[in-house]
């Protein structure tokens, strides 16, 4: 057997001379470079591009995609991150010259189908969320996050309290909550969980006072329980004069059952490439529009789309924060969450949420005997379990992880959230089928009994892979981030 | 529903595994006052095929850029799109998986990855480059962001022909941490920085200098001046750069700059009504690698010294650092930056230089038909890449509705951005000799 070969660079097949993608001839007379941009602007050393061929370029990506786990691939129980199928017809219809080639400085009577799929993406997720108005110009939930606190920030300026500095998060919060509040130069305030899982009343009682900007929140968090006081806890910083921000992440366990709008949420962020099935793409492009009550409305974001009769326009909000980039948003995303919130209508939404529920569950019900389950109560569509019955042979979470690997799936978010010791955080969607879902959990239980039986078969894991474990210390200590040609 | 593969009986199973006898006892816990009684108003499920054809239908009250000839930039370019980046970016591997948090199933995006950091650190002339940005205006913001953090200073230069739009962002980003913003004016005769301006700058005040390359107005700056500048009075420098255009001009690593950021629309994505896009982003020094934002990727090996790829550096990232992370961003655009990867791959070191020398060509060809109308002029002096603004006694956009009726689309009115009498007009590889003959032939007819 020949030895398994990794796949070289594509700097690495470069051959001088070769060409690949050639460009018609030139048909306007040609024009000496220097009789049109004088000498000092111009490159002095062109940039070492690959000289390849199309065949090459074909098969090095092609051989590289055979090194990489996607949904279309296996399971992808990544805890948190909603790895859903993603529906190819969303693709075809983004596709679509009329909705992927159009410009964003177009007359807009040229492009009213993209500015009515725009106005009304925006409505459905108003009802969606059981709030007013969107804005679609984030390009990830991050990105929703900053524009957020944005609003919040402009608001309490608005009413002159800009006193108002800080922005509770509880223990259990994504580590985007904390970043973004940082960036809008407001102060973290944490607050831990109680022994449910939920926010601690009591500290968030001694928490909230004339400081207080805002609260962020995940509900279903990320131990995948729902906050059962959430109205005691949305009613306290109200009551403070703070505004509620709903991190949408975990949406996808309550798309038609409950709103954040019901919640006593002013703002919320959905990730569409969670919850609304845009693809995720090796890591975006995501998009985060965010929805918002009616008094925050005047605040977004411009431009936003609205409507006159028949015709459709871009508008700037009366006291807009400005843009958070350029343009739109993320628009080819935008259709394809469109395009699945009307494959689904409303039933099909809530049976999305319904399933993706009941699967989380029954995973978590089949292992809580060989792995310890911190939360024992009905999880929503994710839920935690703790490798710390594990460590007395000497295994660890990432051991776990690794060897899921050499099981052909992937393993599911570890080490979060940091509330909980060794945490696996596990998201089945509702899109699996019950033979994968049964599967894995057939994996888990063999690597408790491995963990028992046979510990050093998980520290050497994954074996099966392209590449074993990577050493990621060298990684970080001397960093080599790019190709360099060698002279 | 249609993405749910569950059987009835498969569902039962499952709740009886639970023990619970329906799907509502899993959400008890949600106060009952909070549950919603009535559906969600959404529109009734369509199927497949009516899906298609429903956007069909929306799709068909745009006009597309295959249905007309336009002249419109300003951030957002028509060039060629090799028809292997569809075949290639479209591959399940690379379009349904996330961010490779396990390395070692994620290889295929992991080196991808470490090839688009070295193409974009190759285009630019700097050390390393991030895995990416949403888009160009943020990469900017984030620059300006980090030029603060590393020299602890609170003021920003930004040059007044910036695009417009890519002010806003990096005003919004930088004033909500009470961070300052002035700008170097320009020379309104030339649409390029004002020299005599740069005298009077107290450069030692600032964290960094920015310069657009080519500008708003598709002009070229002299940017070495603001290079010395800013960076002999411990600033940064930091060039917003257009990707294609590094297959002509000077590199931002060639004129000493410590950040380079830009959007790569242009190498290889559709124009998708302005996004999505990406931005990108490199520096050089280990000083300021070690403080850029977002993912990067790095070599490593494994336990039998085989080559492989991590994420690297996290502990810049908020997933770790929280609220001291040098930036909140997670999900980036890796899809877009993958089509780019493949995109400069394919056109290789020769057909990219092609690009940005028929873009020179082209738009040279273009303003010269367009000046041999009687009453246009050229609104400034400097030289241009792609884009120039042309002054002329029309109304703009009421000229664009006409064009349109004759399948022609003009440059972008400038009337929004304070110079009513002006367009910019973009041209590049895309525009054949007949188009712009015949858009000339027309135009000539409506002025």
């Amino acid at each position: 057997m020949p030895k398994k070969k990794g796949v070289p660079l594509i700097f690495e097949r470069s051959v001088p001379g070769r060409r690949g993608y050639r460009l018609p001839k030139l048909d306007v007379p040609e024009v000496p470079v220097d009789e049109l941009i004088p000498a000092e602007h111009l490159r002095e050393k062109p940039a070492e591009l690959p000289e390849v061929s199309e065949v090459e370029v074909m098969r090095h990506y092609t051989q590289l995609s055979r090194l990489n786990h996607g949904v279309d691939v296996g399971f992808y129980p990544l805890g948190s991150c909603t790895m859903k199928y993603n529906p190819r017809v969303n693709e075809d219809v983004a596709a679509l010259p009329g909705l992927s080639t159009i410009h964003p400085y177009q007359p807009e009577s040229s492009v009213q189908g993209a500015l009515e799929l725009m106005y009304n993406l925006g409505q459905h997720l108003a009802e969606i969320s059981g709030l007013a108005a969107a804005t679609l110009q984030p390009a990830a939930g991050a990105h929703g996050e900053l524009t957020g606190l944005l609003v919040i920030k402009a608001y309490h300026k608005q009413r002159g309290e800009e006193h108002r500095t800080e922005i509770i998060i509880p223990d259990s919060a994504h580590g985007t909550n904390p970043a973004s509040v940082a960036m809008v130069g407001y102060d973290v305030v944490e607050v831990p969980s109680d022994e449910r899982g939920g926010v601690d009343v009591e500290a968030l009682k001694r928490a909230v006072g004339p400081k207080t900007a805002g609260l962020m929140l995940t509900n279903p968090n990320t131990l995948g329980l729902f906050d059962e006081n959430i109205c005691d806890i949305t009613a306290m910083v109200r009551q403070a004069g703070g505004l509620l921000y709903y991190d949408g992440a975990n949406a996808n366990a309550i798309l038609g059952i409950v709103r954040p709008g019901d919640m006593g949420f002013d703002i919320v962020h959905y990730n569409l490439h969670k919850t609304f099935s845009t693809p995720h793409g090796g890591g975006g492009p995501g998009s985060g529009p965010i929805v918002v009550t009616e008094e925050l409305a005047p605040f977004l974001p411009g431009p936003v789309v609205a409507k006159e009769g028949d015709r459709f326009f871009f508008t700037q909000p009366e006291k807009s924060i400005g843009r958070v980039q350029a343009f739109y948003g993320n628009f080819s995303v935008l259709v394809k969450a469109y395009a699945y919130i009307l494959s689904h209508g409303s039933a099909g939404l809530r049976e999305v949420s319904e399933v993706a529920v009941l699967n989380a569950n029954y995973m978590m019900r089949r292992l809580q005997d060989v792995y310890y389950l911190p939360y024992d109560r009905a999880c929503k569509h994710e839920f935690v379990l703790s490798g710390k019955w594990q460590k007395q042979y000497g295994v660890r979470t990432l051991d776990i992880a690794k060897r899921l690997l050499d099981y052909g799936v992937h393993a599911p978010t570890v080490y979060f959230p940091l509330n909980v010791e060794e945490a696996l955080m596990i998201e089945p969607t509702e899109t699996e089928p019950k033979s994968a879902i049964d599967e894995f959990i057939e994996a888990m239980r063999q690597i408790a009994q491995e963990a028992k039986e046979d510990p050093e078969q998980l520290k050497k894991a994954p074996q099966l892979t392209p590449v074993g474990r990577l050493d990621e210390a060298k990684a970080a200590r001397r960093p080599v981030l790019r190709w360099q040609k060698t002279e | 529903m249609r993405y749910i593969p569950l059987t009835d009986q498969e569902k039962q199973e499952m709740l009886e595994e639970i023990g619970v006898e329906s799907v509502d006892e899993l959400f008890e816990d949600i106060p009952s006052r909070m549950l919603l009684k009535e559906p969600l108003p959404l529109p009734a499920a369509l199927s497949e095929a009516e899906l298609i054809r429903h956007f069909q239908e929306l799709a068909a009250k745009n006009v597309d850029l295959s249905q007309t000839v336009s002249f419109l930039g300003g951030g957002a370019y028509d060039h060629l799109i090799p028809s292997i980046i569809k075949h290639i970016a479209g591959r399940g591997e690379y379009l349904t998986a996330y961010t490779p948090y396990q390395a070692e199933i994620s290889q295929g995006v992991l080196q991808s990855i470490f090839e688009f950091q070295g193409l974009i650190a190759e285009l630019t002339g700097m050390e390393a480059a991030n895995a990416s940005i949403y888009d160009g205006a943020t990469a900017l913001a984030e620059a300006a962001l980090m030029a603060c953090a590393v020299t602890g200073r609170k003021k920003v230069l930004l040059p007044a022909t910036l695009h417009p739009e890519w002010k806003e962002v990096a005003e919004l980003y930088l004033k909500s941490q009470d961070l300052a913003v002035e700008y170097i004016p320009y020379d309104p005769r030339k649409g390029t920085l004002d020299p005599a301006a740069l005298e009077k700058t107290e450069w030692s005040q600032f964290a960094g200098a920015v310069v657009q390359q080519p500008n708003f107005f598709g002009l070229l700056e002299e940017a070495a001046p603001v290079s010395q500048r800013i960076r002999e009075q411990g600033g940064l420098f930091i060039m917003a750069v257009d990707a294609i255009s590094l297959g002509l001009l000077k590199s931002p690593g060639e004129l000493g700059a410590d950040i380079a950021v830009g959007d790569g629309q242009s190498l290889g994505n559709t124009v998708s009504f302005g996004g999505p896009s990406l931005g990108f982003f490199a520096t050089s020094g280990s000083k300021l690698i070690r403080r850029m934002p977002g993912r990067v990727v790095g070599e490593t090996v494994d336990k039998e010294g085989r080559r492989g790829f991590v994420l690297t550096l996290q502990t810049r990232e908020q997933h770790i650092r929280r609220e001291r992370a040098t930036s909140n961003i997670c999900s980036n655009q890796a899809l877009n930056a993958f089509i780019s990867t493949i995109y400069l791959s394919v056109l290789g070191k020769k057909g990219f230089q092609d690009v940005a020398f028929q873009n020179l060509q082209k738009s040279n060809y273009f303003q010269q038909r367009l000046l041999e109308i009687g009453g246009l002029s050229l609104k400034f002096s400097a030289p241009s890449f792609r884009e120039f603004v042309i002054r002329g006694d029309v109304d703009w956009e009421e000229m664009n509705l006409r064009l349109l009726e004759h399948g022609f689309i003009g440059g972008l009115p400038l009337k929004r951005f304070g110079f009513p009498q002006a367009a910019l007009f973009a041209v590049t590889e895309a525009r054949t000799k007949e188009e712009m003959d015949a858009f000339i032939n027309v135009f000539r007819g409506l002025i």
